[in-house]
């Protein structure tokens, strides 16, 4: 389910007065007053915008102490901690989330529904992929992360941000080089840095003006909480490509799965509001009907398969059928539009946007919140460098460094998961040749296969069940 | 798109330059776009104006040292006092002092925390006293009172105290670790000896008059076994070629007549008088700056700009000069047939 509850600023603040004993032992990102008591001459390190996932997990990544040492050991410490992508281990919510319920997955299977062809991933061994996680439990155990941090982050819930004054180029008159924000009850804030996590339509990104190309699909997401015919391992993530859309079945523990389904406006409205039974009829039926098969397409895919098994006779890999449905969780039915968006500049000088108010992208790689971990990972990495050596966290020097970073990895997904989408859109001849062919070409050879594992795989591999 | 200014703003400097005196004044030249055989004229007249006024400044040079007591050079002041208001513009002229912050701030708190055992998470500098000698309008003073340190900036030109007192007065972070003066080092000597854990004299030496009596004050405003950290220019044909002619004159990447080369100091005679000082040099660096991505680098090589680390040294105050003649001769006879004595470490990033 895609949560927005209302809009939640969380902040790093700075002392305003004295440097008192218990403050030398906090980090420079850090210290931070109570909300009640703050002054109009609070100026916060931080104010992020947007409390989802991406932007508690954000104010968790800054709230928690990650340099060890000073010196040059620290500086080689907070690189190598924020190196690898977004450790939700670092900051300590991975435990939470443990305690909770998450599923690891070993195996994925990707395959059409007009041919044969299939891609199949998984580790040497059967190793755990990745995990999927569920949004609640993501975001209870930020929360809980949040709480133990409170002293460096403080959290405003149900408060909305409802205008922001940006600084001048740089101060000669009098004007403040702070950004301003101004709060639904009239309040101000100012920070030296404003990170949007503000969603798709995000007014961080309006407010500043910067461009966002974007369009939509003419698809929408239903989502849903499923019941398993009977208790199986469910470790294998399913996803197939219909001609509508993807349908995508991901183990959440023994008896149940969620599922996200793309697919036309109008089918998805029909979805959420069919009884119980026909929907989970035409979720079984979407796996395993070959309805789309035609003789044309089976022969060629057949051909090529034998051709492969001639070239390389090691691995055949055998499509297998998902587990069936027998019922949904009431009232876990929903459904979200799709569509696609990029802004032409992640930052500004003193604001920089993550997440979704940066990139929107269709779910049939499930990458859309995996992506905004990997900005926070980025921009958290830049920020501690540019904070260990004193720089004002607003700088474009850095801030630039974080924008290169994310555009280059973040555009060519982008631009992959818009191929896929429409490649997979049509049922007719050429493309679904095209393919097939690619597919079990891929499916074949280990190289391709691999580095668009790393690709999915990318951190912890969090799936978001929206 | 913010660092492509510098490529696009080079081609029209160029064009504003064929008419290039030397020192000019401030005032923008009008943009010319004659090509003709007049600026081969103009170039020659230049280069002979600029060998007279190098003559002049030799001489103004010398008659200075002999009677003045300050290290300040009032045409200095004159220079910066025009730039004032533009400090804090980090894409303006002082942008490559901006991004040079990004080695200089490393080489000054790594250096500082070898020496001191206590490291406070997160505010590396936390308790040391710093002063930093023509601090400008501040570029280096905020970072470094942003990592801990309580820092004194004093700088001549009361315009630049001025603009650095209003920047930092919007930190409340800043408010109380870093204080202001305008005055010249050689005034607070006496009300400041041996208070500092580190003096930093960055882009300062090449414009004071006398380099002797201004390591003199630093030794003496230095707590024994305090850092002097300076950064500079060398002054060879390279640092005059790319210093002055392409930076000032072509490029416009350093505001013309920001700088003059006879003031610059070679790394060898830096260090001579550091050591004639009770300076002990730990550290000589050589600095890049590259013009096109705006940043700069670490380098083995000292011939445009360069840092230095010294260490007051506990012991002895000024070393006799028959000994320091002995300590030399012993260092030729040990060092390679390499004819350059100087110190260079590389520092590890």
């Amino acid at each position: 389910m895609m949560v927005a509850v209302g809009s939640l600023v969380g902040r790093l603040g700075m002392r305003q007065w004295g440097v008192g004993p218990s403050a030398l032992t906090r980090g420079p990102l850090t210290a931070c007053r109570r909300w009640a008591g703050a002054s109009a001459d609070t100026v916060y390190d931080v104010v992020v915008s947007g409390g989802g996932l991406v932007g508690a997990a954000m104010a968790c990544a800054l709230g928690k102490r990650i340099s060890g040492e000073g010196g040059k050991k620290g500086a080689q410490e907070l690189k190598s901690t924020c190196g690898h992508g977004i450790s939700f281990v670092g900051f300590g919510a991975w435990d939470h989330i443990c305690n909770m319920r998450c599923r690891a997955f070993r195996r994925m299977q990707v395959w059409d529904s007009c041919s044969e062809a299939l891609i199949m991933f998984d580790k040497d061994k059967l190793d755990d992929m990745g995990y999927i996680v569920e949004n609640d439990v993501i975001m209870h155990a930020l929360t809980k992360q949040l709480e133990a941090v409170s002293d460096r982050v403080t959290v405003l819930y149900r408060s909305k941000a409802v205008g922001y004054t940006w600084p001048g180029p740089f101060s000669m008159a009098d004007s403040s080089p702070w950004v301003h924000i101004t709060l639904g009850d009239g309040s101000t804030l100012q920070t030296k840095l404003l990170i949007g996590a503000d969603g798709h339509n995000s007014g961080v990104r309006q407010a500043a003006g910067i461009q966002n190309v974007s369009w939509n699909y003419d698809q929408s997401a239903v989502v849903a909480t499923l019941h398993l015919s009977e208790p199986t391992e469910n470790n294998v993530a399913w996803q197939r490509f219909l001609p509508s859309g993807p349908i995508a079945l991901l183990p959440l523990s023994d008896t149940s799965s969620s599922l996200v389904w793309s697919t036309s406006h109008d089918h998805a409205a029909e979805l959420v509001s069919m009884d119980e039974e026909e929907f989970v009829d035409s979720i079984n039926s979407a796996f395993w009907s070959d309805a789309n098969h035609t003789d044309f397409i089976d022969s060629a895919s057949t051909m090529l398969h034998y051709v492969v098994a001639l070239l390389k006779p090691t691995k055949v890999s055998a499509r297998q059928l998902p587990p069936s449905i027998a019922r949904v969780d009431a009232k876990s039915r929903a459904r979200f539009p799709l569509g696609l968006g990029h802004a032409v500049e992640y930052v500004r000088p003193r604001v920089a946007l993550i997440g979704d108010a940066a990139h929107r992208v269709h779910p049939l790689a499930g990458q859309g919140v995996n992506m905004g971990f990997g900005d926070i990972s980025s921009l958290v990495h830049h920020l501690s460098t540019a904070a260990f050596n004193g720089k004002d966290l607003g700088s474009m020097s850095h801030l630039t460094g974080y924008e290169t970073d994310r555009q280059r990895h973040n555009t060519a997904l982008l631009v992959a998961t818009d191929i896929l989408k429409r490649l997979y859109s049509t049922s007719a001849m050429p493309p679904v040749l095209l393919r097939t062919w690619g597919l079990q070409a891929t499916n074949a050879v280990s190289p391709l296969k691999v580095s668009g594992h790393s690709e999915l795989q990318d951190f912890c591999s969090l799936r978001k069940d929206c | 798109m913010w660092r492509g200014r510098k490529l696009s703003s080079c081609g029209v400097r160029f064009l504003e330059t064929l008419g290039f005196g030397y020192p000019s004044t401030l005032a923008e030249l009008p943009l010319r776009t004659s090509w003709s055989g007049t600026m081969w004229f103009r170039a020659y007249r230049m280069t002979f104006s600029c060998l007279t006024r190098i003559k002049s400044y030799r001489s103004s040079w010398k008659r200075l040292c002999s009677t003045s007591q300050t290290t300040v050079d009032s045409n200095e002041v004159k220079t910066f006092l025009a730039l004032a208001h533009k400090w804090w513009d980090e894409q303006g002229v002082f942008a490559p002092l901006h991004s040079m912050n990004d080695l200089r701030v490393p080489f000054i708190r790594d250096n500082l925390l070898k020496t001191s055992a206590n490291h406070q998470l997160g505010k590396p500098l936390s308790g040391m006293k710093i002063l930093d000698v023509g601090c400008g309008g501040g570029l280096l003073t905020e970072p470094l009172g942003r990592l801990g340190a309580s820092v004194i900036g004093i700088d001549p030109v009361d315009e630049n105290i001025k603009i650095a007192q209003h920047h930092k007065s919007f930190d409340p972070g800043l408010r109380k670790r870093i204080e202001y003066r305008a005055c010249s080092l050689e005034e607070i000597v006496e009300e400041t000896a041996e208070t500092f854990d580190a003096v930093v004299a960055s882009e300062v030496v090449e414009h004071v008059i006398d380099i002797e009596a201004f390591m003199q004050c630093c030794y003496r405003v230095l707590k024994p076994s305090g850092s002097l950290f300076v950064t500079t220019i060398n002054k060879t044909q390279l640092s005059y070629a790319l210093g002055i002619v392409f930076s000032e004159q072509i490029a416009g990447i350093v505001p013309k007549g920001t700088h003059t080369w006879e003031k610059f100091v070679s790394p060898e005679k830096l260090e001579s008088i550091l050591e004639s000082n009770g300076l002990s040099v730990q550290t000589v660096a050589g600095m890049l700056y590259n013009p096109f991505s705006g940043y700069w680098h670490w380098s083995e090589n000292t011939s445009l700009n360069y840092a230095a680390h010294a260490i007051r040294s506990k012991v002895q105050e000024h070393p006799e000069p028959a000994e320091l003649f002995s300590k030399r001769e012993t260092e030729e006879l040990s060092a390679n047939a390499s004819t350059n004595p100087c110190v260079c470490e590389e520092l590890k990033k």
